[in-house]
């Protein structure tokens, strides 16, 4: 592709398909061209647990766009739903680093993200096959280890992740293993995972091969809901002493994430990210004034929601795509009012600004152009 | 013509919350049955005009084939502006969550900038449809469309007038947003213009770039004939769209309104003025699929952001209502309401000749 790649994203091809994109007419011939937008193709499938919330890893092969991500980093991914209806959800991608179009995993979980009809990751995670399209962006994310793939950090590693928030981590520790990490090195790492039961376990096989070769890396795995400690300053403390001044990397549910950051104490070692956002910075108690939706003339108290759970609990179904604050698909005009972001905790009362609906959630009396 | 007065028929507050209730359901089944099939057809119509535009492009390498050149080129635009542009843009395909397909990101092939558009179209006129002194797409500033205009002798151009927004239509289009009759008449000054200019000069700088130099540079020594036939294909376009959207608003038997009358509206009389403001066209399936379905202009303006395809199979539930309240549906062959558009522009063209009167049902509702 590439002679035919840099004339397609030449601006002349540009200016020729005017004023539609280059890929516009590509798509036409075969999903998998591109000469700038991302999509992948669906080429593995693997069950890696059953039940309520089956999860699944999707071997992807995207399209000679893929710049390649780094690990830690994750993907929007757009599928077409039954019904026509495309929806976007954001992923980590969990295997290890890869380069500009080269194969990739996503390990999804089936949550039930609005109606079952309309879950993402429900469909994703049960009947993906072979042949599934998706649409996908460039990797993104600051959650990342840094400096030479092969020498990611020279200093010990530790890793915390809780449920889903495996992803990013598990990318990070294949990307050592797989860049020639032995442990000589003298920097251990530690796989610190929380997991509900052994049955909600996923990549069990893999970690337990980790936990047995001769590789200082040091995996532990807790049960919470067979008795399992949750986390706690103490145990860490334990485990790895003076966790404060290591690099650790920590990726799970908001509660962890927030125990492990009372942890650290506003330590600069500790990187953090959460796989959900958390829904509301205010109790409903504390939540006052009126939500008002200026284009369809609806509204209602504030519940102290972020203003896409308000707007869909009014029956409104805006344009959304990772409702985590990462894909500004829907970022909307806030006519007036005082939002509050609810994973920086960050407040802005400019009017007539741009906010991301899913991680907004008013404070006081709010106007959005919804 | 303030026909709403003496010829159309009034409807009683409970008769038009009832119209109301009756049209909020038909748009409510539609949306709840919007699918496959309409995601299939609005990809299909995508697929054909890609296809015809290369085709198009491509036959200007053989010159015998020029006229055929020419044709998919003009088939490729109308399709584009039309049932993929006009109705994408009107959000009708919003809920499938395509950006290739989402009103907020479409661009057409048309100097007139989408974002511009949508504004002056999706709002203005959709909205104060043929509401005069806020509608906008009566006359387009430019003529005199509606006996209560005021004449004036500048208006014995309408016909000419008439005929240079034709064939620059997409100019006009383009112009539209400039409001420049609100500039001479002061309402406006050139500095609200600003921020318009770059929009539009970007888009016919691209529209230019592509059409008149490098497609015809690329075919060599043809570049005259490719030249041509690109700028024949925008006139095609600019004709046809012109005359498929003036049968939309402007043959005979077409209501408007005051200002008054629209104050605090219900929802119900909303329907009732885009029933009565709206002028359908008769014609085959290949005719509608290349008016964007805008020969269901009715349907268009009642449900202006459900998938056109859905306006055929709706109509004949909106005619019957029409009959049940005894109110026109205004429907013709392509000739006919071209003739009367045609004549209402020249009868215009000079000053009322029974101005006293109250103008009487002079014109008749054209045959449902």
């Amino acid at each position: 592709m590439g002679v035919l790649s840099a004339v397609l994203q030449s601006r002349a091809a540009a200016a020729l398909a005017s004023p539609h994109s280059v890929d516009r007419f590509l798509e036409q011939v075969n999903p998998l061209w591109a000469a700038h937008e991302v999509r992948g193709r669906v080429v593995d499938v693997r069950r890696e647990t059953t039940g309520v919330h089956p999860v699944s890893t999707l071997t992807v092969q995207p399209t000679s766009t893929w710049r390649g991500h780094r690990a830690g980093q994750h993907v929007q991914v757009g599928v077409d739903l039954p019904g026509a209806r495309r929806a976007t959800r954001c992923f980590s991608v969990s295997s290890a680093a890869s380069g500009p179009g080269e194969r990739f995993t996503l390990t999804v979980r089936a949550h039930d993200d609005g109606d079952e009809r309309t879950s993402l990751s429900r469909h994703l995670a049960t009947a993906a096959t072979p042949g599934t399209l998706l649409h996908l962006s460039q990797a993104g994310g600051e959650f990342t280890m840094h400096a030479t793939p092969a020498t990611p950090s020279p200093h010990p590693v530790l890793l915390i992740s809780g449920g889903s928030g495996i992803t990013p981590v598990m990318s990070m520790l294949r990307t050592l293993l797989r860049d020639g990490y032995d442990g000589r090195a003298g920097r251990p790492v530690t796989f610190l995972h929380y997991a509900r039961s052994a049955a909600e376990q996923i990549y069990a096989e893999e970690l337990a091969a980790i936990a047995r070769f001769d590789n200082h890396v040091d995996v532990r795995v807790v049960h919470t809901g067979a008795g399992g400690q949750r986390f706690g300053p103490a145990a860490l403390a334990r485990l790895v002493p003076g966790f404060r001044d290591t690099d650790t990397w920590a990726c799970g549910p908001t509660g962890l994430v927030q125990a492990v950051q009372a942890a650290y104490d506003g330590s600069e070692r500790l990187r953090v990210e959460h796989f959900k956002a958390p829904a509301s910075p205010l109790g409903a108690e504390e939540a006052e004034g009126e939500t008002s939706f200026a284009r369809s003339g609806l509204g209602a108290a504030n519940t102290g929601e972020t203003l896409l759970a308000q707007a869909e609990a009014l029956g409104l179904r805006p344009q959304t795509g990772c409702r985590m604050g990462i894909c500004f698909s829907c970022t909307t005009r806030k006519t007036s009012g005082t939002v509050r972001d609810v994973v920086t905790g960050e407040e802005s009362a400019r009017p007539d600004e741009d906010v991301r609906i899913c991680v907004s959630a008013p404070v006081g009396s709010c106007t959005v152009d919804l | 013509m303030t026909s709403t007065t003496t010829s159309s028929p009034r409807l009683t507050p409970v008769q038009l919350d009832a119209l109301g209730a009756e049209m909020d359901a038909i748009r409510q089944r539609v949306l709840a049955d919007l699918g496959e099939a309409d995601a299939d057809y609005i990809h299909g119509v995508v697929r054909l005009q890609r296809r015809l535009e290369v085709a198009g492009r491509a036959l200007f390498y053989l010159p015998p084939a020029w006229p055929l050149a020419v044709a998919a080129l003009s088939v490729s635009k109308i399709l584009d502006n039309m049932e993929i542009g006009h109705n994408v843009m009107h959000g009708q395909y919003d809920w499938m969550g395509e950006p290739g397909l989402s009103s907020r990101m479409y661009e057409w092939d048309n100097v007139c900038p989408s974002e511009q558009w949508r504004y002056s179209h999706n709002y203005i006129h959709h909205t104060f449809t043929n509401v005069l002194g806020k509608d906008r797409d009566i006359g387009y500033g430019i003529l005199r469309m509606d006996e209560d205009q005021p004449w004036h002798p500048y208006y014995l151009g309408n016909p000419v007038y008439a005929f240079l927004l034709m064939v620059f239509f997409e100019w006009g289009v383009a112009m539209h947003d400039l409001e420049v009759e609100n500039i001479v008449a002061g309402r406006r000054s050139l500095a609200d213009n600003k921020a318009l200019h770059a929009g539009i000069m970007r888009k016919v700088r691209r529209q230019a770039l592509k059409d008149y130099v490098l497609f015809p540079a690329l075919t060599g020594p043809f570049f005259p004939l490719t030249l041509a036939g690109n700028a024949t294909a925008n006139l095609v376009r600019n004709v046809w769209a012109f005359n498929i959207i003036f049968c939309g608003h402007f043959p005979a038997g077409v209501a408007t309104f005051s200002e008054g009358e629209c104050e605090d509206e219900s929802r119900g009389h909303w329907y009732y003025r885009q029933l009565l403001g709206s002028a359908n066209i008769d014609g085959g399936s290949l005719f509608h699929l290349m008016t964007g379905n805008l020969s269901f202009q009715v349907e268009h303006h009642l449900f202006p952001d459900l998938p056109a395809r859905r306006y055929p199979e709706i109509s004949g539930e909106v005619r019957e209502i029409c009959e049940r309240y005894g109110l026109p549906y205004n429907t013709g062959p392509l000739g006919k309401q071209l003739l009367s558009v045609a004549r209402k522009i020249c009868r215009l063209a000079l000053p009322d000749r029974r101005r006293e009167q109250p103008s009487q049902a002079a014109e008749q509702p054209a045959a449902a």
